[in-house]
């Protein structure tokens, strides 16, 4: 704040945040908000559905508020700096998409369906697990910063948790992508905890090499080319996101990687020239693989054009898929103000649609207005992280931070832009919205780990040594 | 369940929806208009319209105070601080009824880098009748106004010469 400086002091400033308040007791008054919201939802669809209020709404209600009470406690407790925001908005959007999974466990057609299991009460359960974790991350990891000393454990652990499902016996191959494996009745999809791992990595190892990658290059044509040798690591993460490509079949977990990669190495080195480099990298990457890869070619056909696909497999063609087709119909049903809730045909799209559709089911029973509030929510989430890299004092922080919202934003986008059409759908879930226990678990992860940095960041400093002050003043001996 | 009812839920939900997104920007609103610049040396002086810009309705307390400042104001009374000698020469601070302190230590409004001078050495604050007090604060080796060690606040003619160790500030006009 005050100088202690020999130039004259009237020239130089600090420019610093206002008095940091804690803002818990705004984030109560949102979570209550945020647990009113899907008890409203869940209300409106049972009225729609069944004529009368659902029975479990009591339960549903006190369940969820009872998660977004206990991680408030804890997040008072533990991180009580910590960013108002994101619990919030995590748990509305893991409530509304409990409802709309709800709401589509009582269609009939799903319900005649052979795989049909109650997906609600599941979903619930892995979001209690979900919280659990956020908990045990708040309360055993009390810095950030003790993630650094696993940059390269991390590294391991990720390669293992991406080539996990290529093990023979624990791999499982669900139409046509393998990115889950089975353990003891259960399916994990290791990738949802890979991303968490490999921004560990990527944060502790660009931290240390982000100088070589950023000044020792060359200037060609307006871009910094990086040195042969800085390549390397680049190269090796885009073998690697490739390979997945390859071997598992998904195109969206291996542009998670690379893309969170880039993006980190951007944020590291401030070089423009790397995403440059990242984007003409996975064009290639993705056209080589598209070019032989069957699974990956049908995705980009019924992307190209879904409405032939719809038709070749009402005709009863083996091997194409009418739920990109059906996902545009349920967006275009539902308009700008929707359905009402309950009140769609999301339904028809059949297998997937409480997951990796689940998208389709807001854009009809809510129309253009509820979705763009959901896709806002999901923004203001990622802003929140990257304000927690800005406020973070320490590089790794800011690194981590980054990536894990970086992903976080992809996978968004990726998954939003496959239902919507924008991109070939490939086989990941909507954070939060969509049925399936490794992704909601592992977001919640995420979440704890974002606010362990954001608490952190907005702690007040600590205040400077006092040595100037201490040293004795001189007297004078006339 | 009436058609009614379903279209008041379904347009209720879509609004309660907006509603938590734009709290939750209001929320963050802090984030973009809550720093503040700190001019180094004259930091209350910086703070103050600061503040008032922050607060678009100032409490009416303020305002009072501030007129009752501008009324009391005397003809020929000190504006501003000035630091003639020492490390510091230049260096000016407006008066605005804020009391200065003078010494080592971070908080002082002038933080004085000089051997000679105590943490918290002097402060200078004006009285109910706006005229300016100097007072030593226990400093090791005084303050001199003029040339006479003080040994209790006494008021600030204008342009007298206040000395603390190499420092020498008088006030202006």
């Amino acid at each position: 704040m005050s100088s202690t400086s020999n130039t004259p002091t009237h020239h130089t400033s600090t420019i610093g945040s206002i008095g940091t308040p804690s803002r818990r007791n705004t984030e109560l008054a949102l979570l209550v908000f945020a647990v009113v919201i899907p008890v409203f939802a869940y209300a409106n669809a049972g009225l729609a559905i069944n004529g009368s209020v659902p029975p479990g709404l009591l339960s549903y209600g006190l369940g969820l508020g009872l998660l977004a009470g206990i991680g408030h406690l804890v997040v008072r407790k533990f991180a009580p700096y910590a960013d108002p925001l994101m619990l919030p908005l995590a748990t509305l959007l893991n409530g509304i998409g409990l409802v709309a999974i709800w709401r589509l466990d009582q269609s009939k057609r799903l319900q005649a369906s052979s795989t049909f299991v109650e997906a609600a009460p599941r979903q619930l359960l892995y979001s209690a697990l979900g919280v659990a974790l956020f908990v045990v991350v708040l309360v055993f990891l009390k810095d950030h910063r003790v993630l650094q000393r696993y940059t390269y454990i991390s590294m391991v652990g990720a390669l293992i948790l991406l080539l996990l499902p290529l093990v023979p016996g624990l791999g499982m191959n669900v139409f046509g992508a393998r990115i889950w494996i089975s353990i003891a009745g259960f399916t994990i999809q290791p990738g949802e905890f890979a991303k968490i791992v490999l921004a560990i990595f990527f944060a502790g190892y660009l931290m240390v090499k982000r100088d070589a990658l950023a000044l020792a290059s060359r200037r060609f044509m307006g871009l910094y080319l990086p040195r042969g040798r800085d390549l390397g690591p680049i190269i090796a993460v885009w073998v690697v996101s490739i390979l997945i490509l390859v071997f598992e079949t998904d195109l969206g977990t291996s542009l998670l990687f690379f893309g969170m990669f880039v993006i980190m190495l951007y944020v590291a080195t401030e070089r423009t020239s790397w995403i440059v480099f990242g984007l003409l990298m996975s064009a290639a990457g993705a056209v080589g693989v598209a070019s032989f890869e069957s699974h990956v070619q049908q995705r980009v056909q019924a992307w190209l054009d879904p409405m032939r696909e719809y038709e070749l497999s009402q005709e009863g063609v083996i091997g194409h898929t009418e739920q990109s087709m059906q996902a545009l119909w349920a967006f275009g049903s539902g308009g700008t103000l929707g359905t009402g809730l309950g009140q769609g045909d999301s339904d028809l799209i059949g297998f997937a649609a409480n997951s990796d559709f689940i998208l389709a089911t807001f854009g009809e029973e809510l129309g253009l207005a509820g979705v763009m509030a959901i896709l806002l929510m999901y923004g203001l989430i990622v802003e929140r992280g990257v304000r927690t890299a800005l406020a973070a004092r320490d590089p790794f922080g800011k690194l981590l931070a980054i990536g894990l919202s970086g992903a976080f934003a992809l996978q968004v986008f990726v998954v939003a832009g496959g239902v919507m059409g924008l991109i070939p759908l490939t086989g990941m879930t909507m954070p939060f919205l969509a049925y399936g226990g490794s992704s909601v678990i592992a977001n919640w992860a995420l979440i704890g780990i974002l606010l362990r940095i954001s608490d952190t960041a907005r702690r007040p400093a600590p205040a400077p040594a006092p040595n100037p002050d201490a040293e004795m003043t001189q007297v004078v001996r006339p | 369940m009436s058609e009614l009812t379903l279209t008041v839920m379904r347009l209720g939900f879509l609004a309660v929806l907006w509603l938590f997104v734009i709290v939750a920007v209001q929320v963050i609103r802090s984030d973009l208009f809550g720093t503040r610049v700190t001019q180094r040396g004259s930091r209350r002086e910086a703070q103050r319209p600061q503040q008032a810009a922050r607060q678009s309705a100032p409490p009416p307390q303020r305002q009072q105070a501030a007129a009752g400042g501008g009324g009391r104001q005397r003809r020929g009374a000190p504006t501003k601080l000035v630091v003639s000698e020492g490390i510091l020469t230049g260096t000016t601070v407006a008066l605005q009824g804020q009391t200065i302190t003078l010494g080592r230590a971070h908080d002082s409004t002038i933080v004085l880098d000089d051997d000679y001078a105590s943490s918290r050495h002097a402060r200078i604050y004006p009285d109910r009748d706006g005229q300016w007090i100097v007072e030593d604060l226990g400093s090791t080796n005084g303050t001199y106004l003029d040339r006479n060690r003080l040994t209790t606040p006494t008021p600030v003619p204008l342009g007298a010469p206040i000395r603390i160790g190499k420092t020498v500030i008088e006030l202006r006009k």
